[in-house]
């Protein structure tokens, strides 16, 4: 039953994109409700997790490719990059070091353990890049991809309101924050809103990426 | 087709290289990103070259994820037991870094004007 995880992945995962087409609420996130329902789905049927991932590992190694094609959106935003070269390089290092430092300090001070602390600290990177950054900083991958969807669908659930509660009007700054904290899905809800915004908060998302994956290994060595 | 998907991959694989030759800490994949980003940025490569191949594996990213994050299964107990500080630390975290961030911006800009 060589197939039976790309089946089932594949499946489940139909299902809910077409449901959340009809229904675009954030809690309804595909990813996150196959991720449950297959979890699930192996748990009752007692089906073991290396078995399931036999096969649907052939799914998760494309992220290698998918990864290296970010730089198709990134260089078609260069003239974004060029024109706020200042402000996004300048947000990415601060926001990038904030999130990592923030969610490694706060997490050791409510008691959690090394597993944990390194599974947290790439939480507002894109998943794509999280789960490699993880899998070399000794964290627990599959903790940290789920951290992560956790993260961007709490941007799109909530970003936006509390950019407006804080009172920041700067599009350039909404979209750049957004970007960072919350990645893909944050860039995806802030996009409804503003298009220039939307377009920083892609490449605050790609950057930040490529920054936590650059000085977080290094970096996790000082925070221990 | 063919051309676009062997200079994807052709830059993953050198990514890799580069990662294990030099012991780095970063992933290769990261590596091969910033590679084809500079290739692109140099007209090395061509845009039209690698479009369409690259936008199917960026659009259809999200179902990768998946089996990565159903091995949560396996560490059902670690999430009980510290559920505290790991919900704790991602919503204090995440209202800190989105909040902050936006603010710091919003100032660098207004400073330039």
């Amino acid at each position: 039953m060589n197939s039976f995880g790309i089946f089932l992945t594949l499946a489940v995962f139909y299902l809910f994109s077409k449901f959340y087409e009809k229904r675009k609420v954030f809690y309804l996130n595909p990813v996150l409700l196959s991720i449950i329902v297959i979890s699930l789905i192996l748990k009752g049927f007692k089906i073991s997790y290396d078995s399931y991932m036999e096969s649907a590992r052939f799914i998760s190694f494309l992220l290698g490719p998918a990864v290296v094609s970010l730089a198709v959106p990134l260089y078609k935003q260069r003239h974004i990059v060029k024109t706020y070269a200042k402000e996004i390089s300048v947000g990415v290092v601060f926001g990038g070091l904030l999130a990592i430092a923030s969610a490694f300090y706060i997490a050791k001070w409510l008691g959690a353990n090394l597993d944990v602390l390194l599974s947290i600290a790439p939480k507002s990177i894109t998943t794509a890049i999280a789960i490699g950054v993880s899998e070399k900083i000794g964290g627990i991958p599959a903790l940290t991809a789920v951290l992560v969807i956790l993260t961007g669908i709490l941007g799109n659930a909530v970003g936006v309101e509390l950019l407006n509660l804080a009172r920041i009007k700067d599009r350039v700054a909404r979209g750049l924050a957004m970007g960072i904290t919350s990645h893909g899905l944050g860039t995806a809800r802030i996009i409804l809103d503003d298009e220039l915004s939307g377009a920083v908060s892609g490449l605050g998302m790609a950057l930040n990426g490529i920054f936590t994956s650059l000085v977080l290994p290094y970096l996790i060595e000082l925070l221990k | 087709m063919y051309k676009g998907l062997a200079i994807i991959f052709g830059f993953l694989f050198m990514g890799e290289a580069i990662a294990e030759i030099f012991e780095l800490s970063v992933p290769g994949n990261v590596i091969g990103m910033m590679l084809l980003t500079l290739a692109l940025l140099t007209n090395i490569v061509k845009l039209e070259d690698v479009e369409r191949e690259a936008e199917f594996f960026v659009r259809n990213m999200s179902v990768m994820f998946i089996p990565p994050g159903v091995g949560i299964v396996l560490y059902w107990g670690l999430i009980k037991s510290q559920a505290i500080p790991i919900f704790g630390a991602l919503i204090v975290s995440f209202l800190l870094t989105l909040l902050l961030t936006a603010k710091f911006v919003e100032l660098l800009r207004g400073e330039k004007k």
